[in-house]
């Protein structure tokens, strides 16, 4: 397919199999998202915007449905290739976090790398690291556990871990859940400058307009298909 | 992902949780322990048998006379006189595997000494090879008889330790006269104390004296008055101490052949026999030739056709160490079932903590799936973590096992040894237990969904 986006969904189906009952949680999504672009999808708790965040960061793979990321075909591939591929290309940030809590900042963001198959040298590494956590302004923390780190802190270590395999697309889901307004902020204005200044593909995931404001564009969901009464709020696209 | 990150994260998991990581591995510990130790004090067992069949007389080869049938009736062994003091001669010379012979005259006699009597369990007509056989030429106090003392017949003899606690009261019996049979016996030596050997029967119950002095002086009269064959015995001359002493126990009831009458009438050719004859091989690989090379010898100088058989039994003590050692080593194996046992359920335990620690763990298996782990990977961490901890506890179990093994030998005075075996083994059982008990809930953790690992609460 010439002219390809970043990411294309076509008619993403996804039904949850719980024991007789079949729950339809996606039903039919067709989206793309261009490269470089942030993209907020919001909608209600249940609207399914999460597990499309899932098959999007291919945690998981659609019932039906084709999903392309950077021109490959991702809903056929198997769990080992999905988890180099989300090593490469891919950075989650998350609701709560999920620093490891035995390690230090530091090794969180290493973390990620151990599962890379490049064969870096620990130099190289920990060089790499030291830089990220430096970038998002936490130089002086780098040696403290995830329980000595304020909740603000905690995401910005996060977020670092996100970054360490340069990857080219970054999932946060509720990255300000857990956060107060004011740290929020300052998340907010990370993501922005990550995809402003590295040029990341951002997609975030919110149920809160106040947040999902600070997207280029949001993709509103409910009962797992795009309500396109939110398309006027969209800004076009990137194209 | 490098195997020394694997092994650092595995260590890191571990440190976590010190505590439980120490009271899980407890049973791997207790097992290899267990195992370590059993086996050194199997290995100590068998060392300490063959030290036993060596303090008996190790390499030793015994020749008893064989069995013989009379009319199909089996006599026993021993029922034909088929051994002579020339037969030790011969094998002495002739066998070059044998180091030591000398010839066996047993007796059952009492022993008189003032008003005191005793009857030895062994009474044995001797030379002074017996006691280089059986490892007994250092004399408590005394000195042993000598070849020239067999040659001359003369009345020595030497004690064990329980002839002199019985009969002498635990006095020194050097230079004092017992009597056997009513013939006189000088003591000129006291055997050194052996105890019991391995069929508990006292070794140190024995009077050991010059064969020729048994055989001709006391075992002789012996015969006389219980055999029927004996009154030919009448006849010869080394059997007549008694007759001379007392001569009215010697009543000839048939009618004295003049000299004439003697010299015309052929004599039975009494050669005299022993009832066993004791050798020994220089070294325990040299009991094998010596058996076949005294079997060859004995069957020429006994005349026997090919078709003849043995008339004479050869016993060597290796069959006996064998046996024991066959023993000890099934005693061993025994308790090593049972140590197993205790690595087996050690394993459960590594299992079930394991299991506990991947559910605990959930979320952060989650995570590493998330960012990029292979299920392999996963798997991998599990499966080292679960080993690296029986190690740990195959290594503790190690020392511990040496330790009680050295606490054993020490406190309860069993012998001990050290098994390099044992320790191999221990190393490689708990590894592979570590493998097999760790591998399912590795292989459950690597089977995660990492959405639903992520979402566990």
């Amino acid at each position: 397919m010439p002219d390809m986006e970043f990411i294309e969904l076509h008619d993403i189906c996804k039904t949850y199999h719980l024991g007789e009952l079949d729950l339809p949680v996606l039903r039919g999504i067709s989206q793309r998202v261009a490269r470089s672009e942030f993209v907020a999808l919001m909608g209600v708790s249940g609207s399914g915007k999460s597990t499309l965040m899932n098959i999007m960061g291919c945690l998981d793979h659609p019932t039906s449905g084709a999903y392309w990321l950077d021109g490959r075909e991702i809903s056929g591939l198997t769990p080992k290739e999905r988890a180099r591929l989300r090593n490469r290309m891919i950075g989650f940030v998350f609701q709560s976090f999920n620093l490891l809590p035995r390690m230090t900042a530091f090794e969180n963001v290493l973390m990620p790398l151990m599962y890379c198959r490049d064969n870096l040298s620990d130099s190289e590494m920990e060089r790499r690291a030291a830089a990220l956590l430096e970038k998002v302004g936490l130089a002086g923390r780098m040696h403290h556990r995830p329980s000595q780190l304020s909740g603000g802190e905690q995401q910005r270590v996060a977020i670092a871990r996100s970054l360490i395999n340069h990857p080219q697309v970054l999932f946060a889901d509720e990255p300000t859940g857990n956060l107060d307004s004011r740290t929020s902020e300052e998340i907010l204005h990370t993501f922005q400058q990550l995809n402003q200044m590295d040029r990341i593909t951002l997609v975030m995931v919110t149920h809160d307009p106040g947040v999902a404001q600070h997207a280029q564009r949001i993709i509103l969901i409910k009962d797992g298909v795009i309500d396109s009464g939110g398309a006027p709020q969209s800004a076009g696209g990137a194209s | 992902m490098k195997f020394v990150r694997t092994l650092k994260m595995a260590s890191l998991a571990l440190r976590h949780n010190i505590m439980r990581a120490a009271l899980t591995t407890l049973g791997i510990v207790i097992g290899v322990a267990a195992v370590i130790t059993m086996m050194e004090i199997g290995n100590g067992a068998k060392a300490a048998i063959q030290r036993t069949m060596a303090s008996m007389g190790a390499n030793t080869v015994v020749i008893l006379p064989g069995a013989m049938n009379i009319a199909g009736v089996n006599t026993g062994s021993g029922a034909m006189m088929t051994l002579t003091p020339e037969d030790v001669e011969a094998i002495l010379k002739e066998c070059p595997a044998v180091a030591y012979a000398a010839p066996i005259v047993r007796a059952r006699a009492q022993v008189v000494y003032g008003n005191q009597n005793w009857v030895p369990t062994y009474v044995y007509g001797t030379a002074p090879a017996f006691l280089d056989i059986r490892d007994w030429t250092d004399m408590a106090e005394g000195e042993a008889f000598s070849d020239h003392e067999v040659l001359n017949s003369s009345k020595v003899c030497l004690v064990g330790e329980t002839v002199v606690r019985e009969l002498f009261g635990g006095q020194s019996p050097i230079g004092k006269h017992v009597r056997i049979k009513n013939v006189d016996f000088k003591v000129i030596g006291v055997l050194h104390k052996k105890g019991a050997n391995l069929m508990g029967l006292d070794q140190d119950d024995i009077l050991l004296a010059p064969w020729t002095t048994i055989k001709y002086r006391v075992v002789a009269a012996t015969l006389a008055a219980g055999n029927q064959s004996s009154i030919n015995a009448a006849n010869t001359a080394e059997v007549n101490t008694l007759n001379t002493i007392y001569p009215e126990t010697a009543q000839n009831l048939y009618p004295v052949p003049s000299t004439t009458e003697q010299t015309d009438t052929a004599q039975p050719i009494r050669f005299a026999n022993v009832d066993q004859i004791l050798t020994a091989a220089p070294a325990a690989n040299q009991v094998s030739p010596a058996i076949t090379q005294i079997s060859d010898l004995l069957r020429q100088r006994h005349r026997l056709r090919d078709t003849d058989p043995d008339d004479f039994i050869i016993r060597d003590m290796t069959e006996i160490t064998k046996t024991m050692s066959a023993t000890a080593e099934m005693m061993t194996k025994l308790l090593l079932c049972v140590a197993m046992i205790s690595l087996l359920v050690g394993g459960i335990g590594i299992m079930n903590i394991m299991l506990v620690s991947v559910t605990e763990r959930t979320r952060e298996i989650g995570l590493r799936m998330a960012v990029g782990a292979e299920p392999g990977d996963i798997l991998r961490q599990f499966l080292t973590e679960a080993v690296l901890l029986c190690l740990l506890g195959g290594t503790m179990g190690i020392l511990l096992g040496r330790g009680s093994s050295y606490v054993v030998s020490l406190v309860l005075g069993w012998p001990t040894a050290v098994s390099v075996g044992a320790i191999v083994a221990a190393v490689l059982v708990s590894a592979s237990v570590g493998i097999a008990f760790g591998f399912y809930p590795a292989y459950k953790a690597s089977r995660l969904d990492p959405i639903e690992a992520l979402r566990y609460e």
